[in-house]
């Protein structure tokens, strides 16, 4: 098995690892390591288009990072721990080991999906994952698409595909009007995010935006030919091409549960200087609660100088995270789910989709073990990422025992 | 821009680099990915690796997701269904 070393290892090349990558590189001598899933890095909000990267700010970044000689191991996969010092991860040329002095987790967030009926026809995509299936190649020129589920994520997804050439029939959003309006006026405090949701409303203007409003069924004999969305309780049905629909983001804290840190409300729990209940693991950007960018940025920076024992200029940064923080427990608390939602299953509405396990198989269990357990939900390959984060929502089941591999790998590298 | 020509269930598929294999599959006449325990057609939800919806046969290996891999020259892609 290959083996690398290195001094600052850090799992995720999106906007946080990159920021603690640089932030390790501008104030010691130490060797870093970026391992990321992706292809390239950029992580979500800069995932590539078709291997190039659109942002000038994510591009300044990603220069500097190869300036400074940083190492980037791509499309690895980090899947189980090898020992205190070590992990191992998979790559299209078999398993490696990575063994560093610090560890920096960096491994973003995912989509939250709600079961509802018709949900797992074909050409019902996540809403972050039709924009990631464009941004590889997949044309929607003159589809005609439904957004729906909540946060800001749909605004950002409605505008990117009507760039695209697609018909952004209407964009349903669960919060209320009331909620949003509120959030809206909270969000002078932070200039740029402003300018932000100026531009985007803007370029989205004549695109319908339901407030209070939500897919109930999905319907379609092969495929997706309908929706049916009800507002204020009063229902319609849209013919559609495809359907775009999340529920904005659940932390990926697997990978640290696997590490045996300490979780708090779903997020990984961390100190002001970002460490984690373990020592000399830190975790930043996601895990530790959904937060945004420009949050995530600021928390690698303050990651990587406590990781290298430069704590008095961490501390600089505090403020600055705090107003950012602020900022992202208002937008988690705008788009919190309503309560409607959770009947939105019937009997036979598949909860577990790997495994095909209905609502109705579940409902009367007690917890996620029992429902793993008896009815095999959450045993399929993806471990429970979709069906456990949706169930947590439904029955208040929490999916916090993880046994690595964190991802199912080849049998050779798990034996190799 | 670069085209890469591939195999998907014995059709000659050609799409442009940098594509993902889902991608290519939803180009090509099969538009099918995998076929669920209970028998139902499934496609991409996530695209970003963690819902495993999007898996298919690449070169004889089974059960990868077709939207993390890129596009290669060559590739033989099989789909179910
Ligand atoms: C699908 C999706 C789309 C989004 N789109 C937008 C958008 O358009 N605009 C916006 O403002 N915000 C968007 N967001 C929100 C986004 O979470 C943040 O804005 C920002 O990307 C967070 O940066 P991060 O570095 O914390 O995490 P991420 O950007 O998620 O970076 C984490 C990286 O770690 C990798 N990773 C995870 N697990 C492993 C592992 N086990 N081994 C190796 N690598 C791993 C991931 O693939 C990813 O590249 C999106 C989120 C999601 C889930
Ligand atoms: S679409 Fe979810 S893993 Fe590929």
């Amino acid at each position: 098995m290959d083996k690398m070393q290195t001094d600052i290892l850090i799992i995720g090349g999106g906007a946080a690892g990159m920021s603690a990558a640089m932030s390790v590189a501008e104030n010691s001598n130490l060797r870093v390591l970026i391992v990321d899933d992706n292809p390239t890095l950029g992580g979500q909000i800069w995932r590539s288009e078709m291997g190039k990267i659109k942002s000038p700010e994510a591009k300044k970044l990603i220069e500097k990072i190869e300036q400074n000689e940083i190492e980037i191991l791509n499309k690895a996969q980090v899947f189980a721990q090898n020992d205190e010092k070590s992990l191992l991860a998979e790559t299209p040329n078999g398993a490696v080991q990575m063994h560093f002095e610090k560890l920096i987790l960096a491994n973003g967030a995912r989509e939250r999906f709600l079961p509802f009926p018709g949900w797992t026809l074909p050409n019902v995509f996540g809403a972050g994952g039709l924009q990631a299936l464009v941004k590889s190649g997949l044309s929607v020129e003159n589809k005609r698409i439904v957004v729906s589920g909540t946060g800001p994520l749909l605004l950002a997804v409605a505008e990117y595909l009507k760039s695209k050439g697609a018909i952004i029939l209407l964009i349903s959003e669960q919060t209320s009007r009331m909620k949003l309006l509120k959030f809206g006026l909270g969000l002078w405090r932070i200039p740029k995010k402003f300018f932000e949701a100026i531009k985007l409303q803007s370029k989205l203007q004549r695109t319908v935006y339901l407030t209070n409003s939500f897919v109930i069924k999905a319907e379609g004999k092969e495929n997706l030919e309908a929706v049916n969305i009800v507002q204020n309780g009063k229902n319609r049905r849209v013919e559609c091409d495809f359907l775009a629909c999340g529920f904005h983001l659940v932390p990926n804290i697997e990978l640290a549960l696997m590490l045996g840190c300490e979780i708090m409300d779903g997020n990984v729990l961390v100190d002001k200087f970002q460490e984690t209940t373990l020592e000399n693991v830190f975790c930043v950007g996601e895990p530790t609660g959904i937060g945004g960018v420009e949050l995530s940025l600021t928390e690698g920076k303050i990651a990587g100088l406590s990781a290298i024992d430069k704590k008095e200029k961490a501390k600089e940064l505090f403020t600055q995270k705090e107003k950012l923080q602020r900022f992202a427990n208002a937008l988690n608390e705008t788009f919190s789910l309503r309560d409607e939602l959770q009947s939105l299953p019937n009997e036979e509405t598949i909860v577990c989709r790997c495994e095909d396990v209905t609502f109705g198989k579940i409902k009367d269990f007690n917890s996620f073990r029992e429902a793993k357990l008896q009815a095999r939900c959450g045993m399929g390959s993806c471990q429970g990422k979709i069906c456990g984060s949706a169930t947590e929502f439904l029955f208040d089941w929490k999916n916090e025992s993880v046994r690595p591999p964190i991802f199912p790998v080849k049998l050779e590298n798990l034996v190799d | 821009m670069k085209k890469i020509k591939l195999q998907i269930n014995n059709e000659s598929v050609s799409i442009q680099e940098g594509s993902t294999v889902a991608t290519a599959i939803f180009e090509s006449d099969a538009k099918t990915f995998r076929k669920s325990v209970s028998g139902e057609n499934r496609f991409p939800l996530c695209g970003m690796g963690i819902c495993f919806e999007c898996r298919v046969t690449i070169d004889g290996v089974k059960h990868q997701r077709s939207c993390q891999i890129l596009v290669r020259e060559g590739m033989k892609i099989e789909t179910d269904g």
